[in-house]
């Protein structure tokens, strides 16, 4: 028992990313009855890392979600949160963890004291110092003046600070929060996120979040981007934008998008992507492109737009279709039955 | 990059949370909850009494010592009935919160929380077990009326059986609302199985009266002997079918394999794959 807490201290001072990793995913894969929601995932969250989770709905994220909080056994492969197995060691790993669903667990018929306060209970915390650390938490998502109101006066973005909160509470050494902002308003959302790199900044939690929000996953320090159970990419923001070569170009076709790429490949020697009716290339010096382009093909092109590179051209480089698809709302909704 | 950390207390990390802390902080959130909404404390005192009344005297006046209960009115055969009704209703009734909790994230937040499942069965079964056991109690002010004159230590036998009863139907009904993600099939368990259940405990009729197959029912029906087990205590000039030490041995039975299959629900989710 005592090793249970020799494993609740990470040492603050350690803060760099060669040390041993505080989540490490290894070929994970899961299969539900007739679907494969995990394909061999790999990859690694280092300590004090905002660490993101990008992919559309139906991509994976729910089901790593589950297993890295142990309340799923992967059908094969490992996830160890702080050297200790997701499936092998469930009582080490809730331990070290906090976490935060995107289903309120919060009790709205309760004060904001009391929820947090049956939350230390259940990790074994009690009176004066489970009362210390209440005042302390509160205080640390702003909400330390409203601790005896029933949390069902709150705003939405308080209530969410309140989850926020009893993941915190027993000073998990990992932070996983499952779109921890889904209903916030766009305020409330980015003061979430102010709080988390406040968290890993100041106590050096590690963080893993998990999103589906471009802006988002821009403000993570790594980020994974899922897509249909596997990694397409991994790194930080800046290091995956700048695998573009240049500037996007996103052309609207006026008739057929398919044959103008296949005229422009031809012409200019280019990689071009078809998306709906839209012809992408990616280019340097994208303004003297387009006007060539323009006048090669009078007629054929209704509008255009060119852009940096953001994270959804890193998604569409590597998969070929959009972020967003009807068939990934529909997966997503059989995996909601899975569990 | 600046790594002096705000120095936060550091609890000393506790060795094991155990089962009592975390099952005293499950129990004591179903008794907060239940108190804070005000409409469930009004209906499930108010609603008995008014099924009590209307029914008993409706039936009394029906079957006016004809029955087989002897020469009791039928009000006063009916309350024993009445109590265990109450109880089984809200010990019932009161595990649909762990569907709402399911639905919520509470129940989520509480098993990535490293407390044993045990824990949690105990926390909401008791949970369950106060709410109905007090009501049980409260409704006993009535007994009086019933013509039930209670001495001290019947209480303490009634608070036993009560107690009895209580915990098994919530441990009945933890073991049903665990797997179920919908209340509306919990409704339909309740209407299939649990009603039967009481109308054939010999709270509406004796087991004197009934035929055959309805006598068997009734003797396997283990609410048969609580409902006995306080007519007996309410009323020790009537006849009795079942000594008390055996009807409540019987209970005490029943609560032990309730909780056991309740506690076999909660672990069943850990040792399948897809919990």
């Amino acid at each position: 028992m005592s090793k249970v807490a020799a494993f609740a201290d990470t040492d603050p001072e350690l803060n760099s990313a060669d040390l041993e990793p505080v989540i490490s995913v290894e070929n994970l894969v899961h299969r539900y009855e007739n679907r494969t929601a995990l394909n061999g995932v790999t990859f690694d969250v280092r300590p004090a890392e905002l660490f993101g989770l990008l992919g559309p709905n139906g991509s994976g994220k729910t089901t790593l979600f589950r297993i890295l909080s142990t309340l799923m056994v992967p059908t094969s492969g490992h996830a160890l949160i702080l050297g200790c197995d997701s499936a092998q060691e469930p009582a080490r790993v809730r331990r070290q963890i906090g976490v935060v669903f995107q289903a309120q667990s919060i009790d709205l018929k309760l004060t904001a004291f009391e929820n947090l306060w049956h939350q230390g209970h259940l990790y074994g915390l009690r009176g004066a110092s489970l009362k210390a650390r209440i005042e302390e938490v509160l205080g640390r998502v702003g909400l330390a003046d409203r601790a005896k109101e029933l949390v069902e006066t709150f705003s939405g973005g308080m209530q969410r600070r309140i989850e926020l909160g009893k993941g915190l509470l027993h000073h998990p050494g990992v932070l996983l929060l499952d779109e921890p902002t889904t209903g916030l308003d766009p305020g409330a959302r980015r003061d979430l996120w102010q709080y988390l790199q406040t968290l890993r900044d100041e106590e050096h939690v590690s963080v893993l979040v998990t999103t589906h929000l471009m802006e988002e996953a821009e403000r993570c320090d790594r980020l994974a981007i899922m897509n249909e159970g596997n990694v397409v990419a991994l790194g930080t923001p800046a290091e995956l934008k700048s695998e573009i070569g240049g500037d996007v170009v996103l052309l609207d076709a006026a008739r057929n998008a398919g044959v103008l790429a296949e005229r422009i490949r031809a012409r200019f020697n280019v990689q071009t992507t078809v998306l709906d009716n839209q012809v992408r290339v990616e280019r340097e010096n994208a303004h003297r492109f387009v006007t060539e382009v323009v006048e090669s093909f009078p007629g054929e092109i209704e509008a255009l737009s060119i852009s940096k590179p953001a994270l959804e051209d890193v998604f569409i480089r590597r998969t070929g279709h959009k972020f967003w698809t009807e068939k990934a709302d529909e997966q997503s909704n059989s995996e909601d039955h899975g569990r | 990059m600046a790594t002096q950390a705000a120095v936060l207390s550091k609890p000393a990390a506790p060795i094991s949370t155990g089962v009592l802390l975390p099952a005293f902080t499950l129990w004591w959130r179903e008794i907060v909850r239940f108190y804070r909404q005000k409409t469930r404390v009004v209906g499930v005192l108010a609603s008995p009494l008014l099924f009590w009344v209307v029914i008993g005297s409706g039936f009394g006046t029906s079957f006016r010592s004809g029955t087989a209960a002897g020469q009791q009115h039928y009000m006063d055969y009916f309350y024993p009935g009445v109590l265990v009704m109450i109880i089984l209703f809200t010990s019932i009734f009161t595990m649909m919160s762990v569907i709402e909790d399911r639905k919520e994230g509470f129940l989520l937040s509480v098993l990535v929380a490293p407390v044993p499942r045990s824990a949690i069965v105990l926390g909401k079964v008791l949970g369950g077990t106060t709410l109905s056991a007090v009501q049980g109690m409260i409704f006993l002010v009535f007994a009086p009326f019933a013509g039930a004159h209670l001495d001290p230590l019947q209480v303490l036998l009634v608070a036993a059986v009560v107690f009895l009863v209580s915990f098994a139907l919530t441990g009945l009904g933890f073991a049903i609302a665990w797997p179920m993600d919908s209340t509306q099939a919990f409704h339909g368990i309740i209407n299939l199985f649990l009603i039967p259940l009481w109308l054939l405990s010999g709270a509406l009729f004796p087991m004197s009266g009934a035929s055959g197959w309805i006598r068997a029912v009734m003797y396997i029906n283990p609410l048969t002997y609580g409902v006995e087990a306080l007519r007996t205590l309410l009323y020790p000039a009537m006849p009795a079918t079942f000594s008390l030490p055996s009807a409540m041995a019987i209970l005490a039975l029943f609560s032990l394999v309730m909780f056991g299959v309740a506690f076999l629900m909660a672990n069943r989710r850990t040792t399948r794959p897809a919990a």
